[in-house]
């Protein structure tokens, strides 16, 4: 299930909804991503999300099908919010249901992972000093590669 | 007719978010940058960025990759989501 949306999302509900993926699911594992009040720059008073219709989606469901060609998973569930955003709200939420514990830390960090370099979504952070899009980091270039060494 | 898209800090600095092409004008990818580069004087720099991403019919492409009418090419800076 992948959610591309304006609005705010349940946590707790997204959860439950995995815990129910069924009598072979042992392990849920999620992410949630917040807006935080800095960022490139200090003083970040919100933050614009911009992505690309269609695509962005299409990128997210070749990332869970390679997540789930990797583990065996019950259930995933991705929201990733866009426009703009307060310090504290929730950007994103990545979940999985799976049969063991490591199969699902393993999967949630997959996608998010794959989700920040892969995904088309872009994040402008707005401050007191006026505002400015967000530049990539060569950490997360970095974490989605790792992958493409073990399995 | 192509159809181009330009996203985030790109969209900003070109002052534009779409436009169109016709299709005979550029074969490739490399073709059409060149086009929209002489089309408007002062994007060359922001179209020429090494980082910058391409992607035709909403799949990440290159230089060569080969452009038919009707096509949808969206150019866009490294993506920063999450």
């Amino acid at each position: 299930m992948i959610h591309i949306q304006q609005e705010d999302f349940d946590s707790g509900a997204e959860l439950q909804a995995l815990e129910a993926s069924g009598p072979a699911t042992g392990a849920v594992c999620s992410f949630t991503g917040l807006a935080r009040d800095y960022g490139d720059k200090e003083g970040v008073s919100a933050l614009f999300l911009e992505h690309y219709p269609g695509m962005t989606e299409a990128a997210i469901e070749n990332i869970l099908r390679d997540a789930h060609e990797r583990w065996p998973l019950q259930g995933v569930r991705v929201i990733h919010r866009v426009g703009t955003l307060q310090p504290g709200e929730r950007i994103v939420f990545v979940g999985v249901a799976s049969s063991h514990r490591k199969e699902a830390f393993a999967a949630c960090e997959f996608i998010m992972d794959y989700l920040k370099t892969g995904a088309p979504f872009w994040k402008k952070e707005i401050t007191a000093q006026g505002e400015h899009w967000v530049e990539q980091k060569a950490s997360d270039q970095s974490a989605s590669q790792r992958w493409q060494k073990t399995p | 007719m192509l159809k181009v898209l330009f996203f985030a800090s790109l969209r900003e600095q070109l002052g534009i978010d779409q436009l169109g092409l016709e299709s005979a004008r550029a074969a490739t990818v490399a073709q059409l940058r060149e086009i929209l580069m002489a089309d408007h004087p002062g994007w060359a720099q922001l179209l020429s960025q090494p980082q910058l991403m391409v992607a035709v019919n909403q799949t990440i492409a290159g230089n060569q990759t080969a452009l038919q009418d009707g096509d949808e090419i969206a150019f866009f800076p490294p993506v920063t989501g999450g």
